[in-house]
């Protein structure tokens, strides 16, 4: 949580008794940060004490009060009424001067505001607004709220989850539950836990959609993709499904490429063999000493939006930030308001409704400087700028778990001793020869099919780790990373099932991607709820 | 004919489930432990959920069997168990079965159970307990010996013993132990006081419950931390300033009154507030501003928003008792917030319909609400400016005075203090009060057994005669009659007493009424002012006193009364040299009155005072220290010069 505080001064030269001076964030109010908040200390009133806090629209009056225009809205100090586009107020509040803190809340999920005054709040109004509002402070700090609205905050969290745990579902006669368990079960299937699919499959009284038979091929040639045994990966899915690499020469072309890689890293089985090493002893994949206790284990697939989440805060870094001002807008470049919540909202194309926080008319006819002083202490629960891009397509993560099929490990090989091709002059030999032959294939591929940016990349990436005479501390070492070999087992377990008709992504992960995508919607609709929600709180 | 065919098949029915049901009755009389606790299991299989076998089985005399086997020492702890469980299935039937069950003296039966060593038979016994309190036909004192539960819960140690189920991992757990608290806190300062100081695990009780009204957290928990927390700030415990209440205890009261709330959290949420805001102005005016709160008690009158039909009986008095319990919470808290902040008073009322409301609140059925109404009402009486104005408008005192017709006590004892503000002479109603015969109705109160009834009639009489015409100052003291007025100048009370010292000094106000009343009613004054004077009374009341005499001494043949009195001038002599300043001045008073120049035979008085020793005590006076003293006796010293 941010707190920000910043001193405004007034230096009005003003003509006429109307002149007001108003300060207003240069930075709107994320439409979608749900609830924003914002504190002023009312450091001295001034001469007159015309006074007004609140919220207005980019472009309002700056030299009027909040409140008095249309598109704006705001508390005055002076009668204590509250203006809702209109130059005569209702009666809202106490009247309030020099000593007071005065604070907004806008809450974006049931359009509603309502005022503070000293850490008390004043009521509810209902905001007009038609379009989801965008205002932000100019103020940063390190002051705690006098108002307790982390406590608020709690409230409409609660109420958010609520909402969501009791959504109704329309449940006849178990038909949520069957659903839930195909997607259960589609998920197993996918990813090829197949004794954990059989058997979930058995207590809920469910058919497997594809044959175990089939389950099993799949899971052996993403075993051998996993362990970087691509040749053998690419030879079985040939003896398996004979016509599928031909159809997708792109894929063909891919695996290939991963396949001169772990030559490259002396994995592959082909260059295996020249090392003298034994192709079914030695296996790269890195090992984590807690997985051994399931020997049974197949590999697990972490959801690729956890790797998102990791990610999540690091861009929310916030700097300090001076700022001068006198009688009118104070810049922001460096603006972040507080945020919690991982949607983007870059491309808001909502109109835009920024805040006049502070404003007050004066009647001043000499210099006065240090008239004003005006602490302003913010915070908004917002929105924060996290690529999310939602999910991969069907990508999966190998959480460090290792398989034990007829292998037995030595852990210790590719760890000790990283050579090239394994060490091995013949391999090396033999590698080279391959990546000819991979660039007589990319030629071939682009004459037929066309230039295809994406694949000339990989290539080109996975030539230069022979410019450098350590590869795995190189610029593009991070290519024989065996987490890089998801992917690629991901695609190729997709195509697998597009050939069988089944879905190339499980349900499951689909209706994961679908929600984080409605959540981004929301925030960029301006839904304040989805401030509150997030994908992540539900996966546990 | 169709009866006299049913009748017999009726009977076989009940014959046959009575034969089944003796049987397991029978089975209880066993001589073989082993057999008599398998046919308790048996009973406790068979009663499960069955309402007949039940009544069939209290019928055939199972109950006092099964008492007896549970008291048994010889009796196994399983046995035992078994029993205690079958009498709470037993209990968990119809009414009739709970009361079958305390006839035969269950409960200390039980009681004693619970002193076994053995968790599961005290599991038993406890929710036999529990089921039988439950039930409305349970008289409660079966379970206290005295009317101070709390003490006695408090002396068994049951603070230490539920504090730490506080925080428990079970939210019913946590849910109940606060209850407990809000029970036993609840305006019981002696337990409050110790609530601040008790932790568990490192943490102190408020901050606790400060936590639990967090507003993620259930409203039940919110409501009842909060309530627990008001009991321990109005005990002292908590400072009224202390942020957990200004920022956490009353913003969380003043959301259960939102239109949210379920009808019953309304209720209790304005209910606790009144009573946490009740003597503290500052919490009263941070209430006052919190949330709109004056205009959203006003939504409680409009409940139920639909009148239900006349034929659905059940709706109809959920309703109004639902639009009752409203009202009086709504009242009692406009009491509150209106205590002592002209501003506020303003503010509530101008609210919507706000006088209407209170005056129809005092012609309401129920007593509940009258009483709240008569609260808010005597709260906003405090104001000058609503006296004048809009409780002129309204008439308020027309139903005011139809309340102290015929009242209970609680309610006559706050509309008599209302009735106190509203005849103050600034006040417009003072004149119709007094057309409407309230000054019978004021000395009635002066005879009460009650004492608050005895102080607000003698007191609303005082305000009464304050500046008032003669005829109404003979009417009071023919109303009061002499009798009466001894009485209260006797009475034990020194409040009751100043008040009707006061009553008398009003009384005595300008000469013409003064010699008029003493014409009627010298002899007994004078007895009564000498009783006061010689009698063991605290310095204000004799100051009164003194102040009466000087009154008296200003009248023009009220005068001789005193004169010809050597034991009153006696005493007037005593007081102008005594110790306490006060005194000195009011016996002054009374002389310089007595002395003073330009009226008749005051030649003849200055001289039977100066043979007295009067000029003497004067001149000693006019060297004091105290300047009022000092002179006051120059003053008097120069009528003898002039």
């Amino acid at each position: 949580m941010y707190y920000r505080e910043i001193k405004i001064q007034t230096q009005c030269h003003g003509k006429t008794p109307k002149d007001a001076a108003s300060v207003r964030a240069t930075h709107p109010i994320p439409a979608a940060c749900g609830i924003y908040y914002f504190e002023v200390k009312i450091v001295s009133k001034g001469r007159d004490g015309y006074m007004g806090i609140g919220l207005s629209a980019q472009g309002v009056n700056m030299n009027r009060l909040p409140g008095w225009d249309k598109h704006s809205y705001g508390y005055h100090g002076d009668d204590g009424h509250s203006f809702c586009s209109s130059g005569t107020g209702q009666p809202y509040g106490p009247t309030f001067t020099t000593g007071d803190v005065i604070g907004c809340c806008v809450n974006l999920i049931n359009n509603t505001c309502f005022y503070t005054k000293n850490g008390h709040s004043l009521g509810m109004e209902k905001l007009g607004l038609q379009t989801p509002g965008e205002v932000v402070d100019a103020n940063f700090g390190q002051h705690p709220f006098v108002f307790d609205i982390e406590d608020y905050m709690r409230e409409w969290r609660t109420k958010i989850q609520a909402q969501i745990d009791r959504f109704p579902i329309g449940d006849r006669e178990g038909e949520w539950q069957t659903m839930i368990q195909k997607m259960v079960s589609s998920y197993l299937v996918h990813h090829g836990y197949c004794a954990t699919a059989e058997a979930f499959a058995r207590s809920t009284d469910q058919t497997v959609l594809e044959e175990l038979a089939s389950i099993k091929n799949r899971q052996r040639i993403q075993k051998l993709v996993l362990a970087g045994r691509m040749g053998e990966a690419i030879e079985t899915t040939q003896q398996l499904y004979p016509s599928l690499l031909e159809r997708n020469p792109n894929l063909l072309f891919a695996l290939k490429v991963r396949q001169f890689i772990e030559m490259v890293n002396g994995t592959d089985s082909e260059v295996r063999c020249l090392g003298g090493h034994s192709p079914k002893s030695q296996d790269s994949y890195p090992v984590s000493p807690r997985s051994f206790s399931s020997p049974s284990m197949s590999p697990s697939h972490g959801m690729n939006i956890h790797n998102l989440a990791t990610g999540k805060g690091s861009s929310t870094h916030f700097s300090g930030f001076e700022s001068s001002c006198s009688n009118g807008v104070i810049s922001n470049k460096a603006h972040q308001s507080y945020c919690h919540s991982k949607h983007t909202t870059t491309s808001l194309n909502v109109p835009e409704l920024n805040n006049i926080n502070v404003s007050r008319s004066q009647q001043v006819n000499s210099y006065t400087s240090n008239d004003v002083d005006m602490e302003t202490d913010h915070y908004s629960n917002g929105v924060a700028e996290t690529s999310s891009n939602g999910f991969l397509n069907g990508s999966s993560k190998h959480d460090h778990e290792m398989e034990e099929c007829d292998t037995e490990m030595e852990v210790d090989s590719s760890q000790l001793r990283r050579q090239l091709c394994g060490g091995s002059q013949a391999a090396i030999e033999r590698m080279i020869h391959f990546g000819r032959e991979l660039q007589a294939m990319s030629e071939q591929l682009r004459r037929e099919c066309g230039k295809n940016t994406a694949n000339k990349k990989m290539l080109k990436d996975a030539f230069s780790l022979l410019a450098y005479s350590d590869p795995w501390s190189s610029p593009v070492g991070n290519q024989l990373d065996p987490i890089q070999r998801e992917p690629v087992c991901s695609v190729l377990n997709s195509a697998i099932l597009e050939t069988h008709n089944l879905p190339k992504q499980p349900p499951l992960a689909l209706a994961m991607g679908q929600a984080s995508q409605c959540l981004g919607l929301m925030a960029r609709s301006g839904i304040g709820s989805c401030a509150f929600a997030t994908v992540e709180d539900y996966l546990h | 004919m169709a009866c006299v065919l049913e009748a017999p098949l009726r009977m076989s029915v009940l014959s046959e489930v009575t034969a089944s049901s003796r049987h397991y009755v029978d089975r209880l009389f066993d001589l073989d432990p082993q057999k008599v606790l398998q046919g308790v299991i048996d009973m406790k299989n068979a009663v499960i959920g069955n309402n007949k076998q039940k009544a069939n089985l209290i019928v055939l005399g199972a109950v006092p069997r099964l008492l007896y086997l549970l008291q048994q020492e010889t009796s196994s702890t399983e046995l035992r168990t078994e029993c205690a469980v079958v009498l709470g299935s037993l209990a968990m039937g119809t009414e009739n079965n709970v009361k079958s069950l305390l006839d035969c003296h269950i409960i200390p039966a039980l009681l004693q159970g619970l002193l076994s060593p053995d968790l599961k038979f005290i599991e038993a016994c406890l929710r036999c307990l529990r089921t039988i309190f439950i039930s409305p036909v349970t008289p409660e004192d079966l379970l206290y010996t005295g009317p101070d539960h709390q003490t006695i819960l408090f002396n068994h140690g049951a603070v230490q013993n539920i504090a730490h189920l506080l925080v428990s991992t079970s939210y019913k757990v946590r849910m109940q132990a606060l209850k407990c608290f809000s029970v036993l806190a609840f305006e019981n300062p002696q337990v409050s006081m110790t609530l601040v100081n008790v932790s568990v695990d490192g943490e102190l009780l408020p901050q606790i419950f400060v936590k639990m009204l967090q507003r993620d957290k259930p409203i039940e928990m919110q409501l009842t931390s909060a309530k627990c927390l008001t009991s321990m700030c109005r005990a002292g415990a908590i400072r009224t300033d202390d942020s957990c209440i200004v920022l956490k205890t009353l913003p969380c009261l003043v959301r259960m009154c939102s239109k949210e709330r379920l009808l019953e959290e309304r209720v209790e949420g304005a209910e606790t507030l009144a009573y946490l805001i009740e003597t503290d102005v500052e919490l009263q005016r941070i209430a006052s501003i919190t949330d709109h709160l004056i205009v959203m008690l006003a939504d409680y009158f409009k409940y139920p928003s639909s009148v239900s039909a006349i034929t659905d009986i059940k709706r109809l008095d959920h309703d109004l008792k639902h639009a009752h319990e409203l009202r009086q919470a709504a009242f009692k808290l406009y009491a509150s917030l209106g205590a002592n902040d002209e501003d506020i008073r303003k503010k509530i009322i101008e609210t919507e319909n706000m006088m209407d409301r209170i005056v129809n609140g005092l012609s309401e059925s129920s007593i509940k609400v009258r009483l709240a109404a008569v609260r808010c009402l005597h709260s906003l009486s405090r104001s000058v400016q609503q006296l004048r104005t809009s409780f002129q408008d309204h008439a308020v005192w027309k139903p005011l005075m139809k309340v102290l017709q015929n009242a209970p006590n609680e309610i006559l004892v706050v509309a008599s203090s209302t009735l106190c503000n509203l005849l103050l002479e600034f006040s417009p109603s003072k004149e119709p009060i007094l057309e409407s015969g309230a000054i019978e109705l004021l000395c009635s109160l002066t005879q009460s057994e009650n004492l608050a009834l005895r102080v607000n009639g003698i007191w609303a009489l005082m305000n009464m005669a304050f500046q008032a015409e003669q005829k109404i100052k003979s009417d009071i003291l023919r109303g009061l009659s002499t009798e009466q007025l001894f009485q209260l100048l006797s009475d034990s009370d020194v409040n009751v007493l100043m008040k009707t010292l006061g009553l008398l000094r009003n009384l005595l106000s300008t000469r013409p009424h003064i010699d008029h009343i003493m014409s009627t009613h010298g002899k007994q004054i004078m007895q009564a002012v000498t009783l006061i004077l010689e009698g063991e009374h605290n310095i204000e009341v004799k100051e009164q006193t003194l102040c009466i005499l000087a009154n008296i001494a200003d009248g023009t043949t009220a005068k001789e009364l005193i004169m010809t009195n050597d034991d009153i001038l006696q005493k007037i002599k005593y007081y102008m040299s005594h110790s306490n300043a006060k005194l000195q001045l009011a016996a002054m008073f009374c002389i310089s009155n007595l002395i003073w120049n330009e009226e008749e035979g005051s030649q003849e008085r200055q001289d039977k005072l100066r043979d007295m020793g009067i000029v003497d005590i004067l001149h000693k006076l006019s060297q004091s220290s105290d300047p009022n003293l000092c002179d006051k006796a120059k003053t008097a010293l120069q009528q003898y010069l002039a």
